[in-house]
C-alpha cells in the first residue's frame, strides 16, 4: 500500500542524506521526495511517498524516528489528509493540437504559464492520480518535458505536525 | 578545548594515531597530564581498544584519529561497535574548512563514509561549539541503545584566531532525542499475565540486559517464577551460567537444550535481544507455538524480524523491576512448570558427556579441552576476549560466564582482528584482572602489529592461540557444503610464533600435546603482569557442534559429524 510519510527535520547539513541513505541502506523504496524549510528556519519539512505492507511501513517509521535529526514524524495516510503535487509539462502546441492542449488544460483546471509559437508549458496541481491522468490525456499530443515536485501533504482538521 | 573537555568528562584513556589534521589536538594533549593517550600501530586497533574498554566498563571508549586514511582505517572498528551497540566517540581530524570539497591532501568525507554505521555524527562548524558538540556526542553514544558517534573536526577549528571561553556543559538537551526508560504499565501487565499462565516459557536475554545493567533484575525475575534462561551470544554473563536455570546460548552453534527449549516453548520473553538470523534460523519456522513478548529500549528492534505479540519499549531494568512489582501484587497461582523442566532436563541428559571427545595421550589437542583448561586455570572469572571463527564459538561454549561484562567478542559484525586490541583496552583499564584472548592464527595475524603497542605501554594480556593452521570455520563450511574443497582456508608459511613474540621481548610457549597443556597454563597464569603467548596446536579436523541446519527451525541441528536431530 502507498503511504505518505511527512516529517520535521533539523535544518542541518547532512540531515537529508541520513534520511535518503536510510531508505537505500534498509532496502526501503522512495517513490517521491519533497523537502523545504518551514516557517521555523531551524526545521525542514520532508515528505516521502513509499510502498510497503504494514510491517515494512512500521519499520520505516521506527527507523526514521531513530535518526537523531528527525524531530517529529507522521504517516499521513493513517488519517484524513490533503495531498498535493505540482507538475510543469511542456507540450507540443501546433496546428489543431494547440486548441486541444488548451481545452484539456481547462478541463483539468491547469494553467498555461508559458507560451511559444510551438510549445505550451502547463502548470497543474493536484494529487498524484490527477497529475497522472493529465499526463495520459496530453501524451498523444506530444509531451516534451515533465517536472514534478513530488508529493507534499498535510492532515485534515485540527491535527498538526509541529513541535 | 578538546583536551579540557575530555578531562572534565572523566575520560582517562584515549586511543589514537596522530597525523596532519589532528596535530593541534595532539599538541594540546602533550601539554596536559590528565588524559592519557595510547599510541596504537593501526587506527583500527584504536577503535577496538576503545570498544573492548566500553564493553567491560559500560562507559564510552574514545578514539582520536587524523583525516583521510586515519579515519577510513577506523571504519571497521566503528562498524563493529555499531552492530553490537557499543558506546564510542570517535574524534576525526579533518582538513581545514576552506579546503573541504577540494580533494585536499588526506581529505575524506568521513561523515559520509560512516553514515550507515554510526548512531549519529557531527561536524564542528565553529570553534566555540566544541564543548557542546562533544557533550552531545558522549550523551548520544552512551544513552538509550548505545552506539558509535563520529565527530569531524576541521583543522582550523582547533587553532582559532580568537580566544573563546571554555565552559563545561553539564547537561545537553536535544529536542529530537529522548530515549525512553519507563515501559508502558498496561503492556507490562499483559506480559505478566502471559508469563503466569505459560506452561513452557523461556527467557531470552541479550546484550541489552548487560548494557542496561539489568542482570540483577533479570536473575530475580527468573528465580521468582522458576523460568529457564537462555542468553544470546551478546548476553553471555547476563545470567550466571552456573545457575541450574541457565540453558546456555541458542542459535547456529548454541547448546542443544537451549535450541530445543526455545523451539518448543509457548512463550518467549525477549529482553534486549534483536532475534537475529544467527539465532532464529529460518524465521518462518521460528518457535511455532510461542507467543513473543519483546522488551527493548529501541523500538526499531521490535518486530523487525520476529513479530512481537506484546511489544514493550523501555529500559530493561525498569521493565523487569516493574514486572516483579506486579507479580508481587497478584494473587493467582502460576501455572506449574514441573513438566516443562522435566522436558528440559531430558534434553540436557541426552547430550551430557557427548559434546566432544578429549584427545587421547599423544593425539592432537581438541580446542574444546583447551578452553575448559583455561577456564579452570583462571577460576572462571577472567575477562575473556575472542577473535572470530571456530575458536570464538568454542570459547563461548566452554568458558562458562557467571558475571556480565566478562565476555567480549565481535558478535554482530564478526570482525577478525578484533581480539588483541580489545583485550588490550580492557587490560589497560583493569590491570589487576586476568584478560585472556582466545584467538586463532588467522585472526591474530590481522592485528599482530599491536604487540608493539603492548610493549610500549606495558599491557600484559594473555594470548591463547588455538592454532589449527587453517581458517577453521571456513574450512568447516567447506567440509559440509563444498565437499571438502578447501579453497584458501589453509595457512601455509605460518611464522614461528615463539620467535615472533620473542622479537617483541615477550614469552611464548608452544603446546603440542595434552601433557604439555597444564604446565604451560600454570606458567602463563602465574602472574598478571607478564604478556604470555600460548601457541597451542589443535586438531584441524575438529568442527563446531551443534550446528543448525540451514533454513531449518531452531531445533534442526547437526550434533556431530555423524548425528543430527
Amino acid at each position: 500500500m502507498r503511504h505518505i510519510i511527512s516529517m520535521l527535520l533539523e535544518n542541518e547539513p547532512g540531515a537529508l542524506s541520513r534520511v535518503v541513505g536510510l531508505f537505500s541502506q534498509r532496502n526501503f523504496n522512495i517513490e517521491t521526495l519533497n523537502v523545504a524549510p518551514t516557517d521555523d528556519p531551524t526545521l525542514s519539512r520532508l515528505t516521502v511517498t513509499t510502498h510497503g505492507d504494514e510491517r515494512i511501513i512500521e519499520q520505516i517509521t521506527k527507523h526514521l524516528n531513530r535518526l537523531i535529526d528527525v524531530v517529529k514524524l507522521v504517516d499521513l495516510t493513517e488519517g484524513a489528509h490533503i495531498e498535493r503535487e505540482l507538475m510543469l509539462v511542456k507540450v507540443k502546441a501546433q496546428g489543431s493540437a494547440r486548441d486541444e492542449v488548451k481545452r484539456t488544460a481547462d478541463i483539468f483546471r491547469a494553467q498555461i504559464v508559458d507560451v511559444t509559437p510551438s510549445v505550451y508549458t502547463v502548470q497543474i496541481t493536484g494529487d498524484a492520480t490527477k497529475l497522472d491522468a493529465f499526463l495520459q490525456a496530453v501524451t498523444p499530443l506530444g509531451v516534451l518535458e515533465v517536472a514534478r515536485t513530488g508529493v507534499s501533504g498535510i492532515a485534515r482538521g485540527d491535527k498538526v505536525l509541529s513541535l | 578545548m578538546i583536551a579540557r573537555f575530555l578531562k572534565d568528562e572523566g575520560v582517562e584513556y584515549i586511543y589514537g594515531y596522530p597525523g596532519g589534521a589532528a596535530l593541534h589536538i595532539y599538541d594540546a594533549l602533550f601539554r596536559q597530564d590528565d588524559v592519557k593517550h595510547i599510541l596504537v600501530r593501526h587506527e583500527q586497533a584504536a577503535t577496538h581498544m576503545a570498544d573492548g574498554y566500553a564493553r567491560a566498563s559500560g562507559k564510552p571508549g574514545v578514539v582520536l584519529v587524523t583525516s583521510g586514511p586515519g579515519a577510513t582505517n577506523a571504519v571497521t572498528g566503528i562498524a563493529t561497535a555499531y552492530m553490537d551497540s557499543i558506546p564510542m566517540v570517535v574524534l576525526c581530524g579533518q582538513v581545514a574548512s576552506h579546503l573541504i570539497g577540494e580533494d585536499a591532501f588526506q581529505e575524506t568525507d568521513i561523515v559520509g563514509v560512516t553514515r550507515p554505521i554510526v548512531k549519529h555524527s557531527f561536524s564542528i562548524r565553529h570553534p566555540s561549539d566544541i564543548p557542546t558538540v562533544l557533550k552531545k556526542a558522549f550523551y548520544i553514544a552512551s544513552s538509550g541503545r548505545p552506539g558509535p558517534v563520529v565527530v569531524d573536526i576541521p583543522k582550523d577549528m582547533t587553532a582559532p584566531t580568537e580566544r573563546y571561553e571554555y565552559v563545561y556543559p553539564r547537561k545537553v538537551k536535544l529536542r529530537s532525542y529522548s530515549p525512553v526508560s519507563r515501559g508502558h504499565t498496561g503492556q507490562i501487565r499483559k506480559a505478566v499475565e502471559l508469563l503466569m499462565s505459560a506452561r513452557r516459557p523461556v527467557i531470552f536475554a541479550g546484550g541489552g540486559v548487560i548494557t542496561g545493567r539489568a542482570s540483577e533484575a533479570l536473575t530475580a525475575l527468573a528465580h521468582r517464577l522458576n523460568l529457564p534462561v537462555i542468553t544470546s551470544l551478546m548476553g553471555l554473563g547476563a545470567f550466571p551460567q552456573n545457575d541450574p536455570q541457565s540453558l546456555g546460548w541458542p542459535g547456529m552453534h548454541g547448546s542443544y537444550e537451549s535450541n530445543m527449549a526455545m523451539h518448543n516453548s509457548d512463550l518467549v520473553l525477549g529482553v534486549g535481544v534483536r532475534f537475529d538470523d544467527r539465532v532464529t534460523n529460518n524465521v518462518n519456522r521460528f518457535c511455532p507455538d510461542a507467543r513473543i513478548v519483546h522488551i527493548d529500549v529501541d523500538p526499531s528492534s521490535i518486530s523487525k524480524t520476529v513479530h512481537a505479540d506484546v511489544p514493550i519499549v523501555g529500559a530493561a531494568d525498569h521493565v523487569l523491576n516493574e514486572m516483579l512489582n506486579q507479580i508481587g501484587q497478584r494473587t493467582e497461582a502460576q501455572e506449574s512448570l514441573d513438566e516443562w523442566w522435566e522436558m528440559i532436563n531430558a534434553w540436557r541428559a541426552e547430550r551430557r558427556g557427548k559434546l566432544y571427545e578429549p584427545a587421547a595421550s599423544g593425539e592432537p589437542l581438541k580446542p574444546q579441552q583447551v578452553v575448559e583448561a583455561v577456564h579452570r586455570a583462571t577460576h572462571g572469572d577472567a575477562y575473556v576476549v575472542t577473535d572470530v571463527g571456530q575458536h570464538q564459538m568454542f570459547a563461548a561454549q566452554y568458558y562458562k560466564f557467571n558475571q556480565p561484562n566478562r565476555w567480549i567478542s565481535s558478535s554482530g559484525l564478526g570482525t577478525m582482528g578484533y581480539g588483541l586490541p580489545a583485550a588490550m583496552g580492557i587490560k589497560l583499564n583493569y590491570p589487576d584482572e586476568h584478560v585472556v584472548l582466545f584467538t586463532g592464527e588467522g585472526s591474530f595475524q590481522m592485528m599482530m602489529q599491536e604487540l608493539s603497542t603492548c610493549k610500549q605501554f606495558g599491557i600484559p594480556v594473555k594470548i591463547v592461540n588455538l592454532n589449527n593452521a587453517s581458517l577453521g570455520m571456513v574450512r568447516q563450511w567447506q567440509d559440509l557444503n563444498y565437499k571438502s574443497r578447501h579453497a584458501h582456508s589453509y595457512m601455509e608459511s605460518l611464522p614461528d610464533f615463539e620467535k615472533l613474540i620473542g622479537a617483541y621481548g615477550f614469552k611464548a610457549i608452544t603446546v603440542n600435546t595434552a601433557d604439555e597443556l597444564e604446565p604451560a597454563l600454570e606458567e602463563a597464569f602465574r602472574s598478571k603482569d607478564e604478556l604470555v603467548f600460548l601457541d597451542i596446536h589443535v586438531d584441524p579436523r575438529e568442527h563446531v557442534y551443534p550446528m543448525q541446519v540451514p533454513q531449518g527451525a531452531m531445533c534442526d541441528m547437526l550434533l556431530s559429524k555423524t548425528e543430527r536431530t
